[in-house]
């Protein structure tokens, strides 16, 4: 077990254990500081400064992501001194960003937009030139626009320490710091596998799914939590849904893959969607499938199994449950083939 | 598998074995991939090479199909070398003379003139296995699709009972499961000589408690395996099948034998949610839905039940799988009531299958749950195995080296290899109707530079692969990621059914197909 240890946050003392961040004992005790570059599971760089606290005895102000407790600290985390490193901060991220917020597609849930309000930032002093960038479209998955980059850095964390692919890096200094992929490559000529993780870490609208685009406001979409329907990691991810329509997938950190993911996860859902679904009943006649209703299959199936039974018994028949069904589904499925069709003759394709 | 998926950032020895787990298991790969970052080990045993051998310490590439030469290898030097674990030996290890006598025979430089692999790697392989405090072995089906699967899967567990690597955080052995829910369909009881949570069908007192729950008399004998299931068509034993989401005409080997199976079948339904290569052999067809337009749960290869939750309402006339097996049951004449859904049937497999005995859906809002979860406050388990073995599990198997079933020779002078891409799943019925199609749209055979110079093919170049079954068309990828005499085949697409090709032999035990290894050659087409 880990020591406790006491600190004081914003004039309440709480218990935490000393390996934690001011970041994480504020968080477990509802108290919310802004970040930008810090994501859970990715190296702490402390390079956006936007979690800066006021710690008693300290000259500069500290960021809490990065810094650990010590018994007796005190924390102070919405300060005037705080307050306004903060402001200072988001007005020179707005001075270079692209502000047509209107018809953008994080607009409501965007961190940078947040923060603008939380603070009362409206405007900036500084005249940093917008870069204009072109939007780029060059996979079939997700758009960069690096108008709208706040430079936090997480994309290129996440790709290069969960991933491993390392597409992208950071080019030139200060002011003209940009991320990209090296050389400015496009991504299908790059390492990416298409994982899509880099889009969730994104705080603002730099990375967006191309599927979502003009789909939908933020607070329309619906988000269902499930499990993914390919591979057996059984991966954790969101369904963002409009109108009955699938539109995209966000990262869920409920379960062991903690929010990651990979292609087929992330971009690999709108099979759900195609064309060729089944969408009734068949029965072939004469070399042809029909289209029948639910009555008319149903009986003629009963009606056959029946036949076969009552002619050969249940060892004459077999069933081939899917490792795609749900549990309850396979868990019927047995019990029909072993009440019904009387036979244990039941196998999946778990084997292959 | 034994433990669970991030306790591989636990573990200082990773030994991967017959698992492309960046491509087949990608998020379980960025964890692989994390640890080594971290400073842990890897040993990869693979004979291509795959992504993780640019992160691994030591690569053995060993020829497909003598994973047990080089595991009794190891063994064997983790033994003359002192290595084991004597206390935990002693205490858990039944059968263990047996085995080391048995794997005395396998010295590095037999296993090296089996395998291909260098005795001096060998070597250090065991060393490195041999004296980590923690060890893991992970594997997936290029373990298991052998005529000698059963006996692989032995020989790996062998290894971690003689490191004592069983039965705390951070070791086990971690068999990766290929579909999203094979482990789930497996407790449940989808299988020819089990019910749910394993309870055999042939033991008087199980069979006894089912027929007593399920209000009816059952048969007694285990059933047919899949593979048994084709033969006894083909025998005109089985006259009907019920297929629900499965498509054998691409998955199983030797298709052309599955086609004629299936039509000499005198009644086939199949339900699924597209018209599959296997659904165009049916009498019937049912339309089903897919898992974001149904309620239910799916167990991942680390044993945790999880929910899968609807998202979307279905606009068709398709139905739930559940609701279609619950209506023909009513059809033929019982009366199955579950008016609460698959919320209800769980609370039945939590009746009457221990693993799951605690598992309801409230519990399982906030996250999933990993089996044996045995009663309402149970809290699950992470890591099988902890307070010591149940008693058949801590055995030692003496498993011998066997050549594979069907080898090159002159007239089939390649090895083919199947498996599967990062962007594809499976027999491609989701992913090939995806976006996913974009990255990768048709077959690439790998073959080595040296094979396809000797054939004069070159890149991209269109080739006829054929096999003693049959053949298929497909385009080459030159690489030197496949060894010498090896090509490498997914089986995602239904323009190139690999299957045509692969044997129908499986291992004697667990009747698994050998889809790992088979003879084929290569012929420019055209020429
Ligand atoms: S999609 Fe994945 S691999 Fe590609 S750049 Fe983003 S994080 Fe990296
Ligand atoms: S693209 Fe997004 S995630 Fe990457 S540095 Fe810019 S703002 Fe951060
Ligand atoms: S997201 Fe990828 S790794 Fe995760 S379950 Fe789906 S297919 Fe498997
Ligand atoms: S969030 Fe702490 S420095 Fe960026």
């Amino acid at each position: 077990m880990v020591d406790k240890v006491k600190v004081n946050i914003n004039g309440n003392d709480y218990f935490v254990p000393e390996n934690y961040t001011i970041l994480k004992a504020a968080e477990e005790n509802g108290i919310d500081i802004p970040t930008l570059c810090y994501e859970e599971g990715l190296p702490i760089t402390g390079a956006c400064r936007m979690c800066v606290v006021e710690v008693r005895g300290a000259r500069k102000l500290m960021a809490a992501c990065a810094t650990q407790v010590s018994d007796g600290m005190e924390v102070l985390t919405e300060s005037e001194r705080v307050v306004e490193a903060r402001r200072e901060i988001l007005r020179l991220l707005i001075a270079n960003h692209d502000l047509r917020c209107l018809t953008c597609e994080r607009n409501g849930d965007c961190r940078l937009q947040d923060y603008c309000y939380r603070y009362k930032v409206e405007d900036t002093p500084y005249k940093g030139e917008v870069k204009d960038f072109k939007i780029i479209t060059d996979n079939p998955f997700f758009i960069r626009d690096y108008s709208k980059c706040i430079k936090c850095g997480k994309c290129v964390s996440i790709c290069a320490e969960v991933n491993g692919a390392h597409v992208y890096e950071f080019i030139n200094r200060g002011f003209d710091t940009k991320v990209t992929s090296a050389f400015d490559d496009p991504l299908p000529e790059t390492t990416c596998t298409f994982c899509g993780m880099c889009i969730n870490v994104c705080p603002v609208a730099a990375l967006v799914e191309k599927s979502t685009l003009w789909k939908g406001r933020p607070w329309e979409v619906k988000k269902v939590t499930t499990t993914c329907s390919y591979c057996g990691v059984g991966c954790q991810l969101k369904l963002k849904v409009k109108d009955n329509t699938i539109i995209g997938v966000a990262a869920d950190k409920s379960g062991s893959n903690l929010g990651h993911l990979c292609s087929k996860g992330q971009f690999g859902w709108d099979y759900v969607h195609s064309k060729d679904r089944l969408t009734h009943p068949l029965i072939k006649r004469e070399g042809e499938f029909v289209r029948v209703t639910w009555e008319e299959a149903l009986n003629y199936i009963a009606g056959r199994f029946k036949d076969i039974l009552s002619q050969w018994g249940g060892r004459a028949l077999a069933g081939l449950s899917s490792a795609k069904c749900t549990n309850e589904e396979n868990y019927l499925f047995q019990k029909f083939m072993r009440v019904v069709l009387q036979t244990n003759n039941i196998d999946h394709c778990a084997r292959l | 598998m034994t433990n669970s998926m991030n306790e591989i950032l636990e573990t200082d020895v990773m030994f991967a074995i017959g698992t492309n787990t960046t491509e087949a298991h990608p998020v379980t790969g960025y964890r692989i991939k994390q640890a080594v970052r971290n400073g842990k080990k890897l040993i990869v045993a693979d004979p291509r090479k795959i992504e993780l051998v640019k992160y691994a310490d030591l690569w053995l590439c060993h020829r497909p199909g003598t994973d047990i030469a080089l595991l009794n290898g190891l063994a064997h030097v983790i033994l003359r070398d002192g290595l084991w674990d004597e206390e935990f030996v002693n205490e858990h290890g039944e059968g263990f003379e047996e085995f080391k006598s048995a794997v005395e025979k396998y010295t590095p430089e037999r296993a090296a003139e089996i395998t291909g692999v260098d005795a001096e790697l060998i070597e250090q392989a065991a060393h490195m296995y041999g004296s980590a405090e923690k060890a893991t072995i992970i594997y997936a089906m290029g373990i298991t699709q052998h005529t000698t699967g059963t006996n692989n899967v032995m020989a790996i567990a062998n290894l971690s009972i003689l490191t004592g690597n069983v039965g705390k955080r951070g070791t086990g052995v971690a068999p990766l499961r290929g579909q999203n829910n094979v482990q789930g369909a497996c407790d449940m009881g989808c299988l020819p000589n089990y019910y749910a949570s394993y309870q055999k069908v042939d033991d008087k007192e199980i069979n006894n408690k089912f027929e007593q729950a399920w209000n009816v008399a059952l048969p007694k004998e285990p059933g047919l395996t899949v593979t048994e299931m084709i033969d006894s068509v083909y025998r005109g034993k089985l006259k009907g099948m019920y297929i629900m989401g499965e498509n054998p005409m691409l998955s199983d080997p030797d298709s052309n034998k599955v086609k004629k199976s299936l039509q000499a079948l005198e009644f086939l339904v199949v339900q699924d949610i597209f018209l599959t290569e296997t659904a165009r052999f049916a009498e019937v067809v049912l339309p089903a839905v897919t898992s974001v337009e149904k309620e239910g749960t799916f167990t991942n290869t680390e044993r945790r039940i999880q929910r899968v939750r609807q998202a979307i309402k279905t606009e068709s006339e398709a139905k739930p799988d559940w609701q279609i097996i619950i209506d023909l049951a009513n059809k033929m004449n019982y009366s199955w009531e579950y008016p609460g859904g698959p919320e209800q049937v769980m609370e039945e497999i939590a009746k009457l299958s221990p693993l799951y005995g605690g598992i309801s859906y409230s519990r399982l809002e906030k996250g999933g749950i990993q089996w044996p979860c045995p009663t309402r406050n149970h809290p699950g388990t992470m890591y099988l195995h902890a307070d010591g073995f149940t008693r058949d599990k801590g055995k030692f198997h003496s498993v011998e080296y066997l050549p594979p079933a069907e080898e090159p020779d002159e007239e089939y002078p390649l090895m083919l290899s199947t498996g599967r891409m990062l962007y594809h799943f499976h027999t491609g019925t989701m992913s090939r109707r995806s976006q996913m199609e974009e990255l990768r749209s048709e077959e690439l055979m790998m073959m080595h530079p040296a094979d396809a110079r000797e054939n004069s093919i070159k890149d991209e170049d269109r080739v006829q692969v054929e096999s003693r079954r049959g053949k298929v068309s497909t385009k080459v990828q030159v690489t030197d990621h496949v060894p010498m005499g090896v090509v490498f085949m997914t089986f995602h697409y239904r323009e190139t059914p690999t299957n045509n090709l692969t044997i129908a032999a499986v291992d004697p035990i667990c009747k698994i197909p050998e889809l790992k290894v088979c003879a084929v050659r290569v012929n420019k087409a055209g020429a």
